[in-house]
């Protein structure tokens, strides 16, 4: 057991899967020659050569549908868009070309690609570089979307969405490309579905996915402190959402919140909320509260940009609120 | 080319306009729904170009207009109107209908609705054959108007870069719905375009079948043989409105009698007569007997063929078998 980076586990997935199957193969801008933006690919153009390993120009609409396109005659194809801001452009081959191809031909064609793309607010990138934009992606029948935390589902995750006949959107995040965490040396798989308790607790739940995990942990370990026992589950998947321990939690904790980086509109804690409400509203004690960015474009400034954006605090503050100890 | 391939030609083009021609006529009875884009008038392309590839090995993909191009391709042609039916037996399990008709078993890898969609799909299409060293290449039938698409110059530019097994054949009817070329585009001539992306590329007659061919057969050639991607343009014209609902209001009735006058079928009838290949009797006979196909086989399957259950809404979204593996549930040994 090693303890990686997160790039360097989505680039071991890669290089596994790549190892695995000749019809694997990666594109997108700078990741090849230049080995990534994030170095998730770097040395992989050397090991696979260009033909697996494409260096595309910048046309994020129809790469992406040219691995569309490979992915129905059997490619496995592992399409990288360097921000989530820019899978904008590719949304009509995501959304309306691989999302459906496989419904609209009754089954006898499916789209096995996996696009990666980084989402969130780093550090100062200003409005153009910060999109989240999960909601898009997870309000779509034919995709399943997946958000890894940490190093260990960056790698089983890619792993198992390679391998898998469906499109996958795996939603990294800017903030944590050098997050380190321990995975076994052994290859595994972590699969698509299902949420994860990622820390047991009893008083009250606190619903994360990707980064935001991370906040709900950073809340869960102070609230400790205050002698309050906070469970924390990371959703994992987005598409489709594990309904059954969101609602074994709440059922035991009666309280919850959730905590997004997006703003809070049709998004993923209104859905959650919605989750809730139809499988135990009757086990609440109070109402849940959502943790959310504010409804502005990402500020360029550094304080207008921590105010903008959600943090451990606000998630603290949030379940004392909850706790009706604010 | 012998004679009986002459006839079955000519037979194929009678019989993709009846197909056409039927279709409109279940659309007016309801038996048909949403949008229905019609072939009719432009049938020399696909099949002089289909009969040059070869069908079932090639992966071929088109737009929404996908009828004829499907059926040339290979797909049975009462599956076809099934999904026009959106019958469980049709191309597409009903779930598709007239704009997404697939049948992976021939590689026609479908028709899809939004316009410059299918330049990537294709260029994908060829990626794989080229992955795979296999001697296949990927066919793309688009209109006109989807040269305007960013898809189209993304597409051409990746195509030629990488050098893809790609023939993209334009088939340029001069209109897009109802804005005439010259109106909305400002090279007329389509095949010059792809010279921006150093690809090779020429323009010809769609309404000769032989002319179709010929250059359809020596562009398959140059993509087949490794050359990377050709861009061919053929000059057709739709004889009916866009989809069901166009008044074709805004072309002249002068400018569609002349492109009748140029009407595929009779152009190559009326070829095939001057050599003495066949009588006014003998075309008599095949128009005959593509009616007689028509009912007795493909509408009689459409309308006989059970609907999809309501109960199979969701099948097809997702594998409906997926390997436990990959998708889950999360276990406890799982390394969490
Ligand atoms: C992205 C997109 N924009 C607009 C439309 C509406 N639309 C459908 S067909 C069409 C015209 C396309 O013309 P052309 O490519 O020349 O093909 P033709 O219909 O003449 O065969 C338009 C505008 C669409 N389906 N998709
Ligand atoms: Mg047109």
């Amino acid at each position: 057991m090693a303890e990686i980076a997160y790039w360097e586990a989505i680039r071991r997935a890669h290089d596994e899967e790549l190892a695995n199957d000749p019809l694997v193969i990666a594109m997108g801008e700078d990741i090849g020659v230049a080995g990534g933006t994030y170095k998730a690919t770097s040395g992989l153009y050397q090991k696979y050569g260009p033909e697996r390993i494409i260096d595309t120009p910048i046309s994020e609409n129809s790469y992406t549908g040219i691995g569309i396109g490979a992915s129905m005659a059997g490619v496995r194809p592992i399409i990288e868009i360097m921000s989530i801001n820019f899978a904008l452009l590719a949304l009509d081959t995501l959304i309306n070309a691989a999302a459906k191809i496989r419904y609209m031909s009754g089954g006898r064609v499916s789209c096995p690609i996996v696009m990666r793309t980084p989402g969130g607010t780093a550090h100062q990138l200003a409005a153009q570089h910060s999109a989240r934009l999960a909601r898009m992606f997870m309000s779509t029948a034919g995709l399943r979307v997946v958000t890894p935390r940490g190093p260990l589902d960056a790698y089983g995750m890619l792993k198992s969405a390679v391998r898998c006949n469906d499109p996958v959107i795996i939603i990294e995040h800017e903030s944590m490309y050098n997050m380190r965490g321990e995975v076994p040396d052994q290859e595994f798989f972590r699969p698509l579905e299902g949420a994860e308790v990622v820390r047991a607790g009893s008083d009250i739940t606190l619903i994360g996915y990707n980064y935001s995990v991370h906040l709900c942990l950073a809340a869960a370990a102070k609230l400790a402190s205050m002698g309050v026992s906070a469970e924390v589950i990371d959703l994992r998947a987005l598409k489709p959402i594990d309904r059954d321990t969101i609602r074994r939690s709440v059922e035991k904790t009666h309280k919850v919140v959730i905590a997004e980086e997006d703003e809070a509109a049709v998004g993923v804690g209104a859905e959650i909320i919605s989750v809730i409400t139809e499988e135990c509203f009757f086990a609440l004690d109070a109402q849940p509260v959502r943790v959310h960015a504010a409804d502005v474009p990402v500020p360029y400034n550094r304080q207008l940009e921590k105010a903008a954006i959600p943090n451990a605090d606000d998630v603290l503050a949030a379940a004392l609120k909850v706790l009706g100890r604010a | 080319m012998k004679a009986s391939d002459q006839t079955r030609l000519l037979r194929e083009m009678i019989f993709f306009r009846r197909f056409e021609e039927r279709s409109f006529e279940a659309y007016m009875e309801r038996k048909i729904g949403g949008f229905l884009h019609l072939y009719s008038g432009q049938e020399a392309v696909a099949t002089g170009v289909l009969e040059m590839a070869r069908c079932g090995h090639d992966y071929v993909i088109t737009g929404y207009r996908d009828h004829v191009h499907a059926i040339k391709a290979g797909a049975p042609a009462r599956e076809v109107m099934a999904e026009l039916y959106g019958k469980e037996t049709g191309s597409s399990r009903g779930r598709g209908g007239s704009m997404h008709i697939f049948d992976p078993t021939v590689n026609f890898m479908g028709g899809y609705a939004l316009v410059g969609q299918p330049f990537p799909l294709a260029a994908g299409l060829a990626m794989a054959c080229k992955l795979k060293k296999t001697d296949q290449i990927a066919i793309c039938f688009l209109g006109d108007g989807a040269n305007n698409q960013g898809t189209f110059h993304e597409t051409l530019n990746m195509a030629s870069v990488w050098k893809l097994p790609v023939l993209f054949v334009c088939e340029n009817n001069l209109y897009a719905i109802g804005t005439r070329i010259d109106r909305s585009t400002a090279v007329r001539d389509q095949y010059k375009r792809a010279a921006a992306y150093n690809m090779e590329s020429s323009q010809h007659d769609g309404q000769d079948i032989d002319t179709v061919m010929k250059a359809a057969r020596s562009a398959i050639h140059h993509v087949r043989g490794g050359n990377g991607p050709y861009f061919i343009e053929f000059l057709t014209y739709r004889q009916r409105g866009h989809s069901m609902s166009d008044s074709n209001a805004y072309r002249s009735k002068e400018e569609e009698r002349e492109w009748a006058e140029r009407d595929p079928i009779k152009l190559y009838g009326e070829r095939l007569k001057a050599a003495g290949r066949l009588t006014d009797a003998d075309i008599a006979q095949i128009e005959k007997s593509v009616q007689d196909e028509i009912e007795n086989d493909v509408i009689r399957f459409a309308e006989e063929s059970p609907e999809p259950r309501v109960e199979d809404l969701t099948k097809y979204c997702l594998d409906d078998n997926p390997n436990p593996q990959w998708i889950g549930p999360l276990r406890g040994d799982q390394h969490g």
